[in-house]
């Protein structure tokens, strides 16, 4: 009989008015007895509708089992099967609109903790396991992955167990893409993805940091020139958009791509960095998706005053709920149905302030969410010496522009079909790059698919 | 890592250094830049391309130290190895389809200036330099800059050598002794650049302009690089570095590259005081 209690086990967490202070990470994990007791809320159903939930399809229900014994590294070998970075899509992965939004727990009660399950089984193998990983026999055959982002690394790792020689092509000087550079230590700890990447050099895979394709090396000298037969691309929606208001290059106004990556990557949290950031005292962020909320809160953390100005509802806003929620804890305001409409300097050209005007909803678009508009004269300036856009991101046209005969979609994004074929010979493309920004999990999808597709037409031949 | 194979003193505070990256130097196109990390706890800073050879596998830098990262990568010698070296990155410079070329150089933007001219002067354009210090001591690249232009004018701010003034000064006076450029391009200072391009304006003389700005990726992604020209924004990394100059918002562009200056003074000093005690 499994466990009826209508509540997930409570993921324990640091406490707000201290976590605000600090980058160390937020959710502190399972205990084994929690993680135990949790796993017998699981109905174990026929038909298992969570797996249908999951862009890869973790066999969920298979490694639930396993925990309930408290055979965690028996769960891992399960996880493992489908899934080459549990320890990343426990901790990032919104489960609430995938594998969780599909559990029957969630019909009447909380579902499953199944994204918490995960995160402990990844962690405790990545804690207790000896073993190292197995290099398989090489096959033969090579292929290049551009970008070491989720998909990129996705396809390199399920590459590798086949035996290809994988040649992953990095563009900054460490791995892990927006692993890396955009999702804040606190959420997603550096040391997890580096662990995950280690995973991946014990496979076979080489890792080439510093080189930027399109630039050093096109995708033709790497196919012709160097003998790949296969080609990878997943290099992401990497250009942050802007608003193109007045005083948008102001001093003290950043993109979250550049503010995150200079906190993430470059470490200017930490006080003996060399690489700078502004600590504004009071910061707006403009923007409502997981971008800005992570933005808001490294700058929360670096001691300012912190708004949110987003044009629509509560209930519209992009981001995941928990992130919403933490964000709130943490005492970041919401400043929401407002849009700015400039952003203000003084003489020095630092931002002094940021004129907004308050929004209300009216018909739908054609995203289905209301359309905000404007109320006449409403206008109002949010007191701020630092503003951070987080608009959305559009794919990097460096490839495109270097690759013939590779088709783009008129936003930017590279045209493949269901197996991440492009319009090229054996130049598979997936995640942000061919849909525009999405999720961590479903470019892990596009990567594991175009692997797939891969291995089936070199093998073919 | 990327080795140091040569290393030459141009002048007290400018040093030239020939990394060895073979695929870089490949690729290089005069115009392009680096990006560089002295360590694996070091900033990343972009450098323009100061010359390449793509037999012995080098791409050539020439930087003046003016903070932290710049003191650091000083104190480095033949045979130790930078961190990173990703390029080439940004466009080339267009240099085909001209006739008659006034290049201008400020400070240690010589260096860059350099195989801009070179590369004219390879496709056939005669090629004037002009080319400014603040002293004789400063003077970097002479010989070079001569080896490749029809004409060639030394400027120094206080007259110790040369002739005393701007480098407006010397293009004006060609201009309006009657020189016919069809394109001039500056590189130096932001506040150089700016006044060469309120010169040709006015005599309606094409001119091209290599910005460069803070960076931290060089390949779009942070946009920190963004300047105002023609009144849209554009990424100095990926849409330049070089623009029309006519075009460039300078002020703009200017306070943004003072956007961190107390933060690098502060980072300079502890550098140099680092180096001193290491010193004692």
């Amino acid at each position: 009989m499994a466990n009826m209690s209508p509540k997930k086990n409570e993921m324990p967490t640091q406490a707000p008015d201290v976590r605000n202070k600090n980058f160390s990470e937020v959710a502190l994990g399972y205990t084994k007895e929690q993680a135990m007791d949790e796993a017998t809320r699981c109905l174990h159903c026929p038909k298992q509708p969570c797996v249908s939930g999951c862009p890869v399809q973790v066999h969920i229900p298979d490694f639930i089992a396993k925990v309930a014994q408290g055979d965690f590294e028996g769960a891992y070998q399960v996880i493992a099967l489908s899934s080459s970075l549990p320890a990343v899509c426990g901790r990032v992965c919104p489960q609430e609109t995938q594998c969780e939004s599909k559990c029957v727990r969630g019909i009447k009660t909380e579902p499953v903790g199944i994204g918490r399950l995960e995160r402990f089984v990844a962690d405790w193998h990545n804690e207790h396991a000896t073993e190292a990983p197995v290099k398989p026999a090489p096959n033969g055959h090579k292929v290049a992955v551009i970008g070491s982002g989720p998909a990129g690394l996705t396809c390199a790792g399920d590459l590798a167990k086949k035996g290809y020689e994988v040649t992953v092509f990095e563009a900054l000087h460490v791995a892990g893409g927006v692993l890396v550079y955009g999702i804040p230590e606190f959420r997603l700890p550096k040391a997890i993805v580096q662990k995950e990447i280690d995973t991946l050099k014990a496979l076979g895979v080489t890792v080439a940091t510093d080189m930027v394709v399109g630039k050093i090396l096109s995708i033709d000298e790497l196919m012709e020139e160097q003998g790949f037969e296969a080609v990878f691309i997943g290099s992401g929606a990497g250009l942050p958009k802007f608003m193109n208001i007045p005083g948008e290059n102001l001093k003290g106004v950043y993109s979250a791509n550049e503010f995150l990556t200079r906190i993430n990557l470059m470490k200017a949290y930490k006080p003996d960095s060399a690489t700078p950031i502004q600590h504004g005292k009071k910061v707006a962020v403009v923007g409502g998706g997981n971008v800005a909320m992570d933005a808001a809160r490294c700058a929360k953390r670096l001691g300012a005053e912190v708004t949110i100005v987003y044009r629509r509802s509560l209930e519209e806003l992009p981001a995941r709920r928990e992130e919403v929620e933490h964000a709130m804890e943490e005492g970041i305001i919401f400043k929401l149905l407002n849009n700015p409409v400039e952003i203000l300097g003084d003489d020095d050209r630092n931002v002094c302030g940021m004129k907004c005007i308050e929004m209300e909803l009216g018909e739908p678009d054609a995203s289905g969410r209301r359309r905000p508009v404007e109320k006449p004269g409403s206008e109002f300036t949010v007191d701020c010496d630092c503003v951070i856009m987080a608009l959305g991101t559009s794919p990097n046209p460096l490839i495109k522009s270097t690759t013939k005969g590779l088709e783009t979609q008129k936003w930017g994004g590279i045209v493949a079909d269901e197996d991440g074929l492009t319009s090229r010979k054996n130049v598979y493309a997936g995640g942000d790059a061919v849909t525009g920004a999405a999720t961590v999990i479903k470019a892990m999808g596009a990567g594991k698919t175009a692997a797939a597709a891969i291995d089936k037409a070199l093998m073919g031949e | 890592m990327f080795k140091i194979v040569k290393k030459r003193v141009l002048n007290p505070t400018v040093t030239q250094m020939d990394i060895s990256a073979p695929l870089v130097a490949k690729k290089a196109e005069p115009g392009q830049f680096i990006i560089l990390r002295v360590d694996d706890e070091g900033e990343r800073i972009p450098l323009t391309i100061a010359d390449y050879d793509r037999e012995a596998g080098t791409v050539s830098i020439i930087f003046q130290v003016v903070g932290a990262t710049t003191e650091k990568l000083n104190h480095l010698n033949e045979g130790d190895s930078l961190a990173d070296f990703v390029g080439p990155l940004g466009n080339a410079t267009e240099t085909e389809g001209y006739r008659k070329v006034a290049v201008v150089g400020g400070g240690v933007g010589c260096a860059i200036a350099l195989p801009v001219a070179k590369k004219f002067h390879e496709c056939g354009a005669e090629v004037t330099s002009i080319v400014g210090f603040r002293n004789k001591d400063l003077v970097i690249l002479e010989e070079e800059f001569k080896a490749c232009s029809t004409k060639f004018v030394m400027m120094t701010d206080d007259g110790s050598y040369g002739t005393k003034g701007m480098v407006t000064n010397a293009l004006e006076e060609l201009i309006k002794e009657g020189e016919q450029f069809d394109l001039v391009i500056a590189i130096g200072p932001l506040i150089m650049m700016k006044f060469v391009c309120a010169l040709t304006k006015k005599y309606g003389v094409k001119t091209v302009v290599s910005m460069n700005p803070i960076m931290i990726d060089g390949t779009g992604m942070c946009g920190g690089c963004r300047l105002t020209v023609g009144g849209k924004v554009k990424f100095a990394c990926v849409d330049g570095p070089d623009f029309d100059g006519h075009e460039v918002d300078f002020d703009e562009a200017m306070a943004r590259a003072a956007m961190y200056k107390p933060f690098e003074r502060h980072a300079y000093e502890e550098a140099c005081n680092l180096f001193a005690k290491e010193v004692k």
